[in-house]
């Protein structure tokens, strides 16, 4: 297989040549555009961004402590009938994922049915036994989750990953969309676009109504960070600025009696929902990691009192595992008896003996991945991995198979890019955000596209060279 | 308001104040040694600059021989050792702004971001005239950070404490110049001062840019005692101790008014400005103007963790 497929879905043109219905405007814009007025526009582009301080940190990487994730000046679009289809299907899978986490640490059905192994989940260092039994307000463990989905052709998208943890990436999305309204006035009025400025909005709704029974009328939410030297502080502080709530650390959060604190400048004030960027393991030293200084010590009673909503709940963990992710399509069927609308990449699991032969003997072709990696780190592209790289993963699969998991190499499509040669294409996945709340499910029109902006890779995260791009959804 | 919060904005704009003086004051020092010969009397400069920058222990640690132009600029502007250069100053003012974006207004963070991202840019090695850029860059930072705030934040808490921040750190940065210079304001009508006093008060007054000020106030030739009084008492005069005193006790009041409750740096701050309302510089200079700013300087200290005790703990 060659690392860029030819057969990769474009979604600008038709193998033919003649440009799809959702990139006509924009095809006549970059005809009439001279070249040296797009190369402008991106250099003002990235002075934007770093004027504004729209930075993220590499893990590992001391030099380029706070770095810019480069942005694409030119849009992916999707058409409205794309969407609707798109968003049935998110919202119908996050629906199965809620339900399934409610069920593993309630009754546990699936499992007593026989369709997702015990071990699995009891053997996985995500499961939180400290979730056993205990109910979340309306029974909502995600209520933001990032579902990963790439398209492979005219009408199919698949999903690549669930995060249901802490997901980020919602700030690209906002902060795309100014920039360009700001640089190309001229192409929104050529397109109507759907808004995604009122991602905010729906975000705190959907956070005041899982607030705790107790609290009152008007919930105090706070967005708990790690700090700034996360890589996502830029996004969590953004965040709190829109929400218009304040943003916390541990150290300024305190339990008493059950009830969760914050210290202010008039005292104390208690606090009933935390919308918390901080994983599980940090969030209370006193049930978790002992050595935590992130986190609140208290807070797990607190939460298991019932007396404040954590979003997302703890243990959602077991919905974003990579190996969980393989049984996803009958998840959605066993609780919401329907065909899944998304599908699921083929996966094989190392944990069992079948698949990890198929893997190793197909290994020069397939993905692997580690079931509790993410941003890119850890991860194996066959097709573009030398001998040496493919011995050292082929001791790792066989040291600790239940770690991995295998998947074909996708053709992710592809969407026209301003590249220093000129507009190229290049290959896209797409991360929308799913808010769940008491009364519904809300999803904004479009969320965070991720490029691969070298020619012919596939890797589009950020931390390893990705570069994001606005995301349109048209009106019709 | 979180107490972190009001603490991150009260040091944010302790630090753009700190970076500012010490601008201010190698700007007056550069003009100062500056002089012909024939002007120079015996004192070291650049040794008084770092007297007055609170720096001496730190210098010393650092720098064995005479504290001169390269070694005090190298170490008050740029050296990542001392946590008081300006470039430190910057770097943890935008470290507290990062922390609360939230409680800032766009054009102030975009203030701070800017000068930051300007710093990173700078190199080792400047000429005498790079050097002069880069003292009105920092200069040209407070007054955008100051301007910025005032034009646009709410004013509500996060104001105040902002304020607060300023007006502790210039307090203590106007009385440390008296400090370091009280001798060559002593009134002595015996020495009417030679031409050397002459621009050492001179460069008092530039360094805290009330060269116009003074003659717009006194209408005559500078004279050590009424420079005394300018910085200390004359309310006109915005880095003054009577006008820093007057603002904190004025936005500490604003605060306990909002908050409903009023505490330990409302009475300091209170008791203060009543000291300095009623004193006159006869009386200062009789009691040794050397012993009144030492405590001055202490009180302002002790009004600096009465606030962080009551609001920033």
């Amino acid at each position: 297989m060659s690392v860029s497929k030819p057969s990769a879905f474009d979604e600008m043109h038709h193998p033919d040549g003649r440009v799809r219905p959702a990139y006509q405007a924009l095809a006549k814009w970059l005809q009439s555009t001279p070249r040296d007025v797009i190369d402008y526009r991106r250099r003002e582009a990235e002075f934007i961004f770093r004027r504004i301080g729209i930075t993220f940190a590499v893990y590992g990487n001391a030099e380029a402590q706070e770095r810019l994730i480069p942005f694409d000046i030119l849009p992916r679009i999707l058409l409205a009938d794309e969407w609707r289809h798109l968003a049935k299907g998110l919202e119908q899978r996050v629906k199965a994922i809620n339900a399934y986490i409610h069920d593993i640490y309630g009754k546990r059905e699936i499992m007593r049915a026989g369709k997702v192994p015990e071990d699995l989940i009891f053997k996985n260092p995500v499961f939180r036994p400290e979730m056993n039994g205990k109910q979340v307000p309306h029974n909502i463990y995600v209520q933001i989750a990032g579902i990963d989905v790439v398209r492979v052709d005219e009408k199919d998208f698949y999903v690549l990953e669930d995060n249901t943890r802490v997901p980020s990436g919602v700030s690209y999305m906002l902060e795309n969309r100014e920039i360009m309204l700001r640089l190309f006035p001229e192409l929104f009025m050529d397109h109507r676009v759907e808004p995604v400025d009122n991602y905010p909005d729906e975000l705190l709704t959907t956070l005041k109504s899982v607030a705790p029974p107790t609290a009152p009328g008007e919930p105090t939410v706070v967005l708990l960070t790690p700090g700034i030297y996360n890589s996502a502080y830029y996004e969590h502080s953004f965040l709190a600025d829109k929400l218009g709530i304040e943003i916390v650390e541990g150290r300024d959060l305190f339990v008493k009696g059950n009830v969760v604190y914050m210290r202010t400048t008039e005292g104390p004030q208690r606090v009933d929902v935390i919308y918390r960027r901080v994983d599980d393991d940090f969030l209370d030293p006193l049930v978790f990691r002992p050595d935590s200084a992130l986190g609140v010590p208290g807070l797990m009673s607190a939460y298991q009192a019932g007396n404040v909503t954590l979003a997302n709940a703890v243990g959602t963990g077991v919905a974003d595992d990579k190996a969980v992710y393989s049984y996803m399509p009958e998840i959605v069927k066993f609780y919401l008896g329907e065909e899944p609308l998304l599908k699921n990449v083929e996966t094989w699991r190392c944990r069992e003996k079948a698949h990890l032969k198929y893997v190793l003997d197909n290994l020069e072709q397939l993905v692997v991945k580690e079931v509790h990696g993410s941003g890119g780190y850890g991860m194996l592209i066959g097709p573009k991995a030398d001998k040496k790289i493919i011995e050292t993963f082929r001791n790792k699969l066989k040291n600790d198979p239940k770690n991995f998991i295998a998947q074909p190499t996708l053709a992710l499509s592809t969407c026209p890019t301003a590249v220093d040669e000129g507009v190229a294409p290049r290959h896209v996945d797409l991360r929308p955000f799913v808010l769940t709340g008491r009364d519904k499910v809300r999803i904004v029109p479009g969320g965070l596209t991720r490029v691969a902006l070298e020619k012919g890779s596939l890797v589009v995260n950020s931390s390893q060279g990705g570069g994001t791009k606005d995301t349109w959804v048209l009106d019709r | 308001m979180l107490s972190r919060t009001a603490d991150n904005l009260y040091w944010l704009s302790r630090y753009i104040e700190r970076a500012e003086c010490l601008a201010r004051i190698l700007d007056a020092t550069s003009r100062l040694v500056a002089l012909p010969q024939a002007y120079g009397g015996q004192t070291n400069e650049w040794e008084s600059a770092i007297a007055t920058a609170g720096c001496v222990q730190s210098f010393r640690a650092k720098y064995d021989g005479e504290a001169n132009e390269r070694n005090v600029i190298e170490f008050l502007a740029f050296s990542p050792d001392n946590p008081s250069s300006i470039r430190n100053c910057l770097e943890t003012a935008r470290q507290n702004a990062r922390a609360v974006r939230t409680a800032l207004t766009g054009e102030t963070w975009d203030a701070i971001n800017s000068a930051w991202n300007r710093l990173q840019k700078i190199k080792t090695g400047m000429s005498r005239e790079e050097i002069s850029g880069f003292l009105d860059f920092v200069k040209d930072t407070s007054l955008a950070f100051d301007g910025s705030s005032f034009r646009s934040m709410l004013r509500n808490d996060a104001y105040w404490f902002v304020r607060l921040g300023i007006l502790i750190e210039r307090a203590d940065a106007t009385a440390r110049i008296l400090d370091v210079k009280y001798h060559v304001l002593l009134p002595d009508k015996e020495h009417v001062g030679g031409p050397l006093d002459y621009f050492q008060w001179a460069s008092i007054l530039r360094s805290v840019s009330a060269r116009t000020s003074y003659h717009w106030v006194y209408r005559e030739g500078v004279k050590p005692w009424l420079v005394a009084d300018l910085l200390i008492l004359n309310r006109q005069m915005p880095r003054s101790l009577a006008s820093c005193y007057e603002n904190l006790s004025r936005y500490l009041d604003d605060l306990a008014q909002f908050y409903g409750r009023q505490g330990n740096s409302q009475r300091l701050a209170r008791s203060m400005l009543t000291k300095l309302s009623n004193a006159t510089m006869e009386q200062i200079f009789q009691e040794g103007l050397h012993e009144f700013i030492g405590s001055f300087i202490a009180e302002n200290n002790r009004l600096g963790s009465a606030i962080t005790e009551q609001y920033l703990g």
